[in-house]
């Protein structure tokens, strides 16, 4: 009984990690689009639970609210509008493919493997002082607010405007073209 | 954050006169070209005249922006350039918009996003400033691939342009992320003590290779080239012109601020990846630009070769190698702009003008023209007296005195290749007789032939009195930060 | 409370289970009161054939719903069909845990509070918890195989995403005001600055509650089961217990949206002037009005409104849905909450 409790978050833990995981390789072995895109959302929900699971709450409501809410809901728009019900076959575009994913699964195992060799302690500490302002611990959404309006603020408020160009984009190149007839 | 916001003033001002362009735009519908135009270009020179208030109002060692932000004469070198290449694009695609009819609004609009994106590049001492700053300015860029929606080719370019891009923009993310990993900053100057104390590790040095391989594929140099001709080619012309010099030389901005600036104690290890980066790629560029019947693609495979010219300069390092790169980037700017103007000028009749045998006998029918053309064409080629000689005599001076004899050897032969084909248009133009049943003839666009007699003043001016030009380029890099 | 069981597991559990069966019942018994209130309003009787003056109408209504024969559709996608009503349940009343229905008090000698947490991200638990809930409606839309079905999940996901922006600018000027995610911190400095929060934020609360029916597919914005035009909709070929579920989450979620209105805008369990009427609300007449009477009393405002909604307006075209989400209530609430900052900033946050 009292293991269950001490156990609790690893357990937590490791059922998160297996949805997430299933939901990762589901998105790749399902046929259907649509199920594909739900696992997707398995994946995502998971992983939230990961991010509660660290104390990091607010990126876990971004998450949800972000990719679950938004992305995922106009990724499935996007399949019900076109109607793709099943992916076919394509063993010979698969095969060619392979180098490919071989390369980038060795990149992302090295950054995994940095990652967790930073995280065991031997990464340089930079951004330890952000959990302190005014040598006041602060929660977990004021330290995002403060690293992001303060330190970061710079790179936010371009990013605001790499999005607005994005809707711009999105706008000309979704625009019915008047005027002389073509290839629009 | 008041000298935060005095520092940051040219690219506030220029995005917000930027969306003023926009809603402009949107209330003043397809029929106000000039008058959009002139906004553009006024608020670029209004910016130019901030930038220059900034500056003096501004320690150029100071940092701004949690040490984010700079404005040393580095910076300002590289965005009074971008504010001028921004101008005479704007002022070079006006004909075409007009003549075409596409809506002005956003197309300037979008030059002026990706302009401040350019100048973020410039003055970003942070990877994660510099890299938000990549990013607007290459998407601003997608769209403008494939802003003219009319022309199927354009679309294809914008595809590739946008799809390629994005993937090297993961490629880089990827480096950045490594050395992240590796070093636990993102900030230059701390990048560079923490490399400089402390032998790096493996993903330190996969980091730099990502990140080189990124910044490569931005410059598009060899062998993540192959983007280069399809896109110069399919792109609408303004666009082309604008994609050759704008985003490549913010591209090197970033390439010389980040080596030279925060990896230069892994010197040993990038710096024979970019010196056998550079020989290929000027290599590859030229002999591939010998066989190209398309000027388009042949403009496309020159700024390539160039590209690798510039690499010789950041490979030579140093105050003189920075210096020689910022100097060649001007030169470059007004030699191929002038270039590509003239291109428009023969694109009358959909594609007609991208061919060399367009170019037959029009000497006789277009004299002072085809003497600009000549301007421009020898300057590419490095002949005296244009711009294009001085840039590449201090370029390969540079990297003399630094110990790269191989690679000057390199660009030296490669040069002379590259008069065949920069010659062969003059040949065309001077001494063939246009045998088609119809001659390519100039179509009256007043803006275009002002933007390329600018230019060719400029590549005589610079070509022949070259002293000022360089003074400003090395104060500007002696008292980069850099070194 | 020495035994971590306790703490852990049953009263949590004691909680979950009063929390879900009011919120069931609520939802059962609105569903009486929008039939009453709408038979009045058209000056008709309405149900009361079962039981005393028709209460038990809910009930006999339920056990109608669970005992009915539960089709599935030819070549429907029998899994994600399944999935459709418990992904749009399973949020709505999520929600609920961290709603704040009073302040907390003493029972027993032990220290009670009438809800189930109170996180620090609180509202955007709830942005996000009930955003999932869409997918219920459009997936239960595409897998029913039916086109109706499917164009209303379409319209449900469309006018979700645009109706989801303005609602999340506008709850952010509470939180500029209140300086807090927490629901229970958020009532509490509406205590504090001695003034519900719809006073200052009068355009926000508005634009909250319009875009709270939007995104409950209420009338007027009822285009994901326009009867007329869609036969009902999303759920049109659902029956028994999947509809019921349906018919719940859609009830649930109207509690949910004037439970978020009441604790954000309209002080929660407070008192009307907390402050100014402090005197009053200490007379031994009043004193004895629990807060959570004041919690109910407000929400049930709200329902009120939105069964007034249904009889009184008529629906909106899609594109005109549209046009209102991105054109006016977007521009305005950013406006909005520039100016609610603006005044934040100088008056200082009260």
């Amino acid at each position: 009984m009292t293991w269950f409790l001490v156990h609790f978050a690893e357990i937590v833990f490791y059922s998160l990690a297996a949805v997430a995981l299933a939901g990762a390789v589901g998105v790749i072995a399902f046929r259907s689009p649509v199920h594909a895109a739900l696992s997707l959302l398995g994946t995502f929900l998971a992983v939230a639970g990961v991010f509660v699971l660290m104390q990091a709450e607010f990126l876990a409501a971004v998450q949800v609210l972000v990719y679950a809410g938004g992305v995922m809901v106009l990724f499935l728009f996007v399949i019900m509008l076109v109607k793709a019900r099943d992916i076919p076959d394509e063993p010979q575009y698969v095969r060619r493919l392979v180098p490919a994913a071989v390369g980038l699964g060795a990149l992302l195992a090295a950054l995994v493997g940095v990652g967790i060799w930073a995280a065991s302690g031997g990464l340089p500490a930079d951004g330890a002082a952000l959990r302190m302002v005014a040598g006041a611990p602060l929660g977990n959404t004021e330290a995002v607010g403060w690293s992001l309006y303060r330190d970061y603020l710079l790179p936010f408020e371009v990013v605001s405007i790499v999005l607005l160009v994005a809707m711009i984009g999105a706008i000309v190149m979704g625009r019915k073209e008047s005027g002389r007839g073509g290839a629009a | 954050m008041r000298a935060d916001l005095i520092a940051l003033l040219p690219e506030l001002m220029l995005a917000t006169l930027a969306m003023a362009v926009l809603l402009a735009g949107l209330a003043s519908g397809k029929a106000r070209h000039g008058l959009l135009g002139a906004g553009a270009v006024l608020a670029l020179a209004a910016t130019g005249v901030t930038l220059w208030l900034a500056a003096g109002a501004t320690d150029p060692g100071a940092h701004f922006f949690s040490g984010m932000f700079v404005l040393d004469h580095f910076a300002i070198f590289f965005k009074a350039l971008f504010l001028l290449t921004a101008a005479l694009v704007v002022l070079l695609s006006h004909d075409y918009l007009k003549r075409n009819d596409y809506r002005p609004g956003e197309y300037l609009a979008l030059v002026m996003f990706a302009t401040v994106g350019m100048m973020t590049m410039a003055s970003g001492v942070n990877l994660a400033v510099i890299y938000v700053g990549l990013e607007l300015m290459a998407l601003s860029t997608y769209i403008l691939a494939g802003y003219f929606r009319r022309e199927v080719k354009s679309h294809e370019a914008a595809a590739k342009y946008f799809v390629l891009g994005a993937m090297s923009s993961g490629i880089l993310l990827y480096g950045l992320s490594l050395i992240y990993g590796a070093t636990g900053t993102l900030d230059l100057a701390t990048l560079a003590r923490v490399l400089a104390s402390a032998k790096p590790g493996p993903s330190a040095l996969v980091g730099v290779a990502l990140l080189a391989c990124g910044f490569l594929f931005k410059v598009a140099a060899v062998p993540f080239h192959v983007w280069t001709p399809d896109v110069y080619e399919g792109a609408p012309t303004p666009i082309t012109a604008f994609m050759s010099v704008g985003p490549k030389a913010a591209a090197f901005a970033m390439f010389l601020r980040v080596f030279i600036g925060g990896l230069a104690p892994l010197a040993a290890s990038w710096i024979w990846l970019v010196g056998v980066a550079a020989a290929l790629t000027m290599i590859w560029g030229n002999v591939a630009a010998l066989t190209q019947d398309n000027v388009k693609r042949m403009l496309a495979y020159s700024s390539i070769a160039h590209a690798g010219y510039a690499l010789v300069g950041l490979v030579a390092g140093g105050p003189a190698g920075v210096n020689s790169v910022l100097f060649y980037m001007l030169v470059y700017t007004v030699t191929n702009i002038g270039a590509f103007g003239f291109v428009i000028l023969l694109e009358s009749r959909g594609y007609a003008g991208e061919t060399v045998a367009d170019y037959a006998g029009l000497a006789r029918r277009h004299p002072a023209a085809a003497f600009g053309m000549l301007l421009f064409m020898l300057s590419l080629g490095g002949i005296p007296p244009t711009a294009g000689f001085m840039g590449k005599l201090y370029l390969f001076a540079a990297a003399v005195n630094a110990g790269y004899v191989w690679l000057v050897v390199v660009a030296v032969l490669m040069s002379a290749v590259s008069l065949y084909y920069y010659l062969r248009i003059v040949l065309q133009m001077y001494l063939r007789e246009g045998d088609g049943a119809e001659p390519a003839t100039l179509v009256a666009a007043p803006w275009t032939e002002r933007v390329i007699w600018a230019c060719g003043v400029a590549v005589l001016v610079i070509g022949l009195l070259p002293a000022p030009f360089l003074a400003a380029a090395r104060a500007m890099a002696g008292a980069v930060g850099l070194l | 409370m020495a035994n971590p069981w306790v703490a852990f597991l049953l009263v949590p559990l004691i909680k979950i289970v009063v929390i879900l069966l009011a919120v069931i019942l609520i939802a059962a018994y609105m569903s009486f009161f929008e039939r009453k209130i709408l038979a009045y309003m058209q000056i008709r009787i309405g149900p009361n054939r079962v039981g005393p003056r028709g209460w038990l109408q809910p009930i006999a209504d339920a056990l109608k719903l669970l005992v009915k024969e539960d089709i599935v559709p030819a070549r429907a996608e029998k899994f994600v069909y399944f999935l459709g009503p418990v992904l749009v349940v399973a949020p709505a009343l999520l929600v609920f845990s961290v709603i704040p229905f009073g302040p907390a008090f003493k029972l027993f000698g032990y220290e009670v509070t009438p809800y189930l947490t109170d996180v620090n991200i609180g509202i955007l638990f709830i942005l996000g918890v009930s955003s999932v809930g869409v997918y219920g409606v459009i997936l239960g839309g595409w897998a029913s195989n039916n086109k109706f079905s499917m164009m209303g999940g379409l319209r449900s996901a469309a006018q979700l995403v645009s109706y989801e922006v303005p609602m999340g600018l506008s709850v952010v000027t509470v939180l500029l005001m209140a300086n807090s995610l927490s629901l229970v911190k958020i009532v509490e400095a509406q205590k504090q600055a001695g003034v519900w929060y719809f006073i200052p934020g009068i355009v926000a609360f508005f634009i909250y509650f319009v875009c709270g029916v939007a995104e409950t597919n209420r009338n007027p914005f009822d285009l994901p089961e326009a009867e007329s035009e869609l036969v009902a909709g999303f759920h049109t070929e659902y029956s028994g217990m999947k509809f019921a579920f349906y018919f719940l989450a859609e009830y649930a979620n109207m509690v949910v949206v004037s439970s978020i209105a009441t604790v954000l805008f309209l002080g929660g369990w407070l008192p009307p002037f907390p402050n100014w009427l402090a005197a009053v609300w200490a007379l031994p007449a009043l004193a004895w009005i629990p807060p959570i009477a004041w919690f109910v009393l407000k929400m049930a405002a709200f329902l009120f409104v939105y069964i007034w909604f249904r009889g009184t307006f008529p629906r909106y075209r899609f594109d005109q849905l549209m046009d209102l989400g991105w054109k006016v209530f977007i521009p305005v609430s950013l406006v909005n909450l520039m100016a609610v900052g603006l005044g934040v900033l100088l008056i200082g946050g009260k």
